[in-house]
């Protein structure tokens, strides 16, 4: 039996608004529990809201961007449900009619092929509060600092396939957003967050399985995690005879699974109802045309850009131009070391080895952009040679500072002066008579590879500064001086 | 002292006949003395009121008072005041001490009045006789044995007992009109996003709108003209001009269509009421007024369209009342269902929780197409009825309520009988129309209020409509016997 996997996602990015959507309480991250919600966001009676624009400004900049149906007359409803965390006892939500309808984006995959994604809606909404539940033993806490935070909650079609489309497009959407500046894209602090709707079926059929939730994933490794352990087990659910159930699950990143949080039968009845206290918002089309010249440069067209500009490979643009603050990063290292494809090959290779390996954001990296150039800098003007640049660089990372102040420091200057390098030659062919007599023995076509070894002497006693093109020009001349 | 208008007592202020000091210990004393009788105060603010008093007669001495300086009023107990309990008349806000003003409230502040107390209310505001007060009932000032009204029956009370010059009231589905009908006094809701519903605590918030409840509609007058205006808290106040409501009060009302909707006078109203309307509509006439039939066929929809959308709203705006963050908490609750059970089961009466369910109910999914949406459709037909009638004519007038005054406990039992009792004033909610009541005759010692329905915005038409009949007759300066 083949089998065939059917996604949808919702997507929560939290939208940067300096207050929050229906308060002007501020909206920063890490503050002490509860200093940063107004009488509104604590749900006093006799509280009202008022919409913050800012936060429709940057929906009708998403929806712009993907290329979707902005509503022209969008409603506020009232989602009603319990929680302590939910001041109000409702979220306000927009379930009738949303900001922004029908659009898609376009992904592409590791093998180079694109393909369309829809996305259903997109609609503004309020963050709940926080639940602390292990600071107080036998007790609950409630910080409400994030209560009435606004979100924009991003609804894919359930258009992909794999565990790698769904990644891709969430990659995507995080690069729409970064780029818009409307969403930080810190997945660690929630600001970006998913909700994974999966669900099996034998392929060629057309009817969809029954389809499960899984809930708040925050990493684009927990995604593909998650959905390829959630793929993996409605199958095996499905083999062994069994049905899939419909309901909500958690992922669990430390056990790498999902388990059940509640089904469909305990699920909430929301009450939805158009909320009395907001106006609905009519736009005008002269709004929407404003923000349509203001908007930034969008990820398919940097990736465009990149290719055309820098003469960067598909893949490369691809991967340089998907992130909004490392296609930043890529073009601020270009500039500076005046070299594109030096600067794509570092910032693919050993800055992003270096995240990865300590899980890090480009926004967070020790080394800026502007340093990593000054080291491509001296790469091109030969102070160092490659091999060492990746030294410098580990020191960088590490210890800090400039590429210049390392070179110093570390004494890492390539030595290009070939007064020095030839003595380092004489001492070394003074050394090495054995291999000098094979060297002059052999055929000279054989020679060339031979070189090798005293390369790796001269190098070793100059402790790896020499220039290597010098020291090969040297070394060759020198060596075949003694074998007329 | 106890009988004359806030206009009055403005000019005694200003002619220096009695300093708002001496006024408002007047009043303090009196209500201590009184209200035994009538229960229409929940608090009495006397350390702040004298506070105010003194403030004002300062200001004035500086020559800095204005129009309200140093007038007494009450507050519903719907209105947040900061640093003063604020009840709602609701055991679930009994320990709830606001820590902010209304802006209507902060709008008498500023104006320099003087805030007695909070008066007595139905619970949430959800009722029409101020019987599910968890403070008490508010006895009728013209006899004791009979409800008042609701749901500010307490401001109507004080007002009709001279408890207060005037008061605030809320008026949901007739809360202000209803019990300014049965009280004897004069009572206006304005078009709904007149005045700003920032810290009143919300009932059905597409249908609440604050409102002055006072002797006579020059006092009316005088507190929309504090109450009004657009307020940047509330989305749904309306960014418009706040007219001198005073302004237009003498025009003459030559030429004055008033339009009696047919289905305002069905052949089983009472008697007495009809008499009395019909009486005042004379008066009317004489002062150059012509009458002529209008129709609102909906009519009859109305309360069945209210009670689906006020519940609606109310189900969800008292969920935040859950004994987490303020409010009444049951002790000692096992888990969060229980807290939540036990707090909001113990919190709210019986009338409120009826209410609760029935909006739940009506919410539901399955059930919201033929209950909410179909209500809402129901509401945009009354609405269209009123402004065809208002077409034809300047003003709509008819009886405010179906009967006078009834008695303590007479429909307490039946809540369908309880809930007509808002027929004539629940559709104008519905169309968001502004509308008063004015005492027009009085039947077995008992008011009878005439209801006066105008267009979107036209508040000052009201009021001249209103005075004009009250310099013509003197029902609203009858007081209840022994008063």
């Amino acid at each position: 039996m083949e089998w065939e996997a059917v996604i949808g996602l919702e997507i929560h990015a939290q939208l940067a608004t300096k207050s929050k959507i229906f308060s002007g309480a501020g909206t920063a991250f890490g503050a002490e529990p509860n200093t940063q919600a107004c009488a509104v966001d604590l749900a006093l009676p006799g509280t009202l809201p008022v919409f913050n624009e800012e936060a429709l400004r940057m929906a009708v900049k998403f929806g712009l961007a993907i290329d979707a149906e902005i509503g022209r007359t969008s409603v506020f409803d009232r989602k009603n449900y319990f929680y302590p965390d939910l001041p109000k006892g409702y979220q306000t939500s927009q379930l009738f009619h949303p900001i922004v309808g029908n659009g898609h984006v376009d992904i592409q995959l590791e093998d180079g092929t694109v393909k369309r994604v829809g996305v259903t809606r997109a609609h503004l909404e309020e963050d709940a509060g926080k639940s602390l539940h292990d600071e107080f033993p036998g007790m609950t806490g409630i910080d409400l600092n994030r209560a009435g935070t606004p979100l924009l909650e991003i609804v894919s079609e359930p258009d992909m396939r794999s565990a790698e489309e769904a990644v891709a497009y969430v990659r995507k959407i995080h690069s729409i957003v970064t780029s818009l500046g409307i969403c930080d894209g810190n997945m660690a602090e929630g600001s970006f967050r998913c909700d994974c709707n999966v669900s099996v079926r034998l392929k060629g059929e057309q009817e969809f399985g029954t389809r499960t939730e899984t809930k708040n994933i925050n990493s684009f490794r927990f995604i593909e995690k998650a959905i390829l352990g959630e793929i993996e087990r409605q199958i095996d659910l499905l083999e062994d005879g069994g049905r899939v159930v419909q309901e909500t699950r958690l992922y669990d990143a430390g056990k790498n699974e999902t388990r059940s949080m509640r089904s469909k039968e305990e699920a909430n009845d929301y009450r939805y109802f158009p909320c009395p206290d907001l106006l609905p918002i009519v736009i005008e089309e002269d709004y929407i045309e404003q923000i349509r010249d203001s908007l930034p440069e969008l990820p398919d067209a940097r990736k465009a850009r990149f290719i055309e500009q820098y003469g960067l490979s598909d893949y490369d643009a691809m991967v340089l131009s998907g992130d909004h603050h490392l296609a930043g990063y890529f073009e601020t290292v270009a500039k500076n070391a005046d070299d594109a494809k030096l600067a794509a090959n570092w910032v693919m290779g050993e800055l992003s080895k270096h995240l990865n390996a300590n899980d890090t954001a480009i926004g967070d990296s020790p080394v800026s952009a502007e340093q990593l150039g000054g080291l491509l800098v001296r790469i091109k003007d030969n102070t160092i040679s490659g091999k060492i640049a990746k030294q410098v660089f580990e020191i960088m990372w590490a210890e800090g500072g400039s590429a210049d102040q390392v070179i110093e420091a570390k004494g890492l200057k390539q030595v290009t002066d070939t007064g020095a390098i030839e003595a380092t030659v004489d001492e070394v062919i003074a050394n090495c008579g054995a291999q000098v007599e094979q060297y002059k023995a052999a055929e000279p076509d054989k020679r060339g590879k031979m070189i090798g070894f005293f390369m790796g002497q001269v190098m070793k006693a100059t402790g790896g500064k020499a220039n290597p093109g010098a020291v090969t020009g040297i070394l060759k001349k020198k060596l075949d001086a003694l074998c007329d | 002292m106890f009988d004359k208008t806030l206009a009055e007592l403005a000019q005694g202020l200003q002619n220096g006949d009695f300093s708002s000091v001496e006024l408002t210990q007047a009043y303090l004393d009196r209500i201590k003395a009184e209200d035994g009788k009538y229960n229409s105060y929940i608090t009495l603010t006397e350390e702040q009121a004298l506070a105010q008093a003194k403030a004002a007669d300062q200001a004035r001495a500086a020559g800095n008072a204005g129009a309200f300086t140093g007038l007494p009023i009450a507050h519903k107990d719907i209105f947040c005041t900061e640093g003063v309990r604020t009840s709602c008349a609701s055991k679930m806000l009994d320990n709830f001490i606001s820590p902010y003003n209304a802006t209507v409230v902060e709008k008498f502040n500023a104006a320099g009045a003087v805030m007695l107390g909070k008066t007595n209310m139905d619970e949430f505001a959800m009722g029409s006789s101020n019987e599910s007060s968890f403070y008490g009932p508010v006895h009728n000032p013209w006899n004791t044995d009979c409800v008042p009204g609701g749901s500010s029956g307490g401001s109507a009370a004080a007002v009709a007992a001279r408890l207060a010059p005037a008061a605030t009231g809320t008026d949901t589905g007739g809360s202000i009109r209803q019990p300014a009908a049965l009280c004897g006094i004069t009572g206006l809701k304005p078009t709904y996003g007149r005045v700003s519903r920032y810290g009143m605590i919300a009932f059905a918030s597409s249908l609440d709108q604050g409102g002055p409840m006072t002797r006579s509609a020059e006092d009316a007058a005088l507190m929309l003209n504090v109450m009004a205006g657009f307020d940047e808290r509330d989305s749904t106040s309306m960014q418009r001009e706040v007219p001198d409501y005073t302004a237009d009060l003498s025009k003459p009302l030559n030429g004055l269509t008033i339009g009696l909707p047919k289905e305002y006078f069905p052949a089983d109203l009472n008697p007495a009421i009809a008499q009395q309307v019909q009486n005042a509509i004379k008066e009317y006439e004489a002062l150059g007024a012509t009458v002529k039939e209008v129709s609102l066929p909906n009519t009859h929809l109305a309360v069945p369209a209210y009670y689906i959308i006020a519940p609606a709203e109310a189900s969800s705006n008292l969920s935040r009342f859950d004994g987490v963050r303020y409010g009444y908490r049951c002790d000692s609750p096992v888990d969060l269902e229980d807290l939540y059970k036990r707090s909001r089961g113990e919190g709210f009466g019986p009338e409120v929780k009826r209410r609760i369910m029935v909006g739940t109910y009506a919410l539901s999914e399955g059930f919201y197409d033929a209950y909410y949406k179909k209500a809402q459709q129901i509401r945009r037909l009354i609405k269209q009825d009123f402004v065809n009638a208002l077409n034809e004519v300047d003003v709509i007038m008819g009886p405010t309520t179906p009967h006078p005054a009834f008695k303590l406990g007479e429909k307490t039992a039946d809540p369908i009988a309880m809930y007509m009792e808002d027929i004539f004033t629940i559709a104008l909610n519905l169309a968001g129309l502004p509308g008063m009541s004015i005492p027009c005759g009085q039947t077995d010692g008992l008011p009878v209020g005439l209801q006066i329905i105008g267009n979107y915005f036209a508040e000052q038409q009201l009021l001249n409509v209103a005075h004009q009949f009250q310099l013509a007759t003197d029902w609203h300066k009858q007081a209840p016997e022994g008063i």
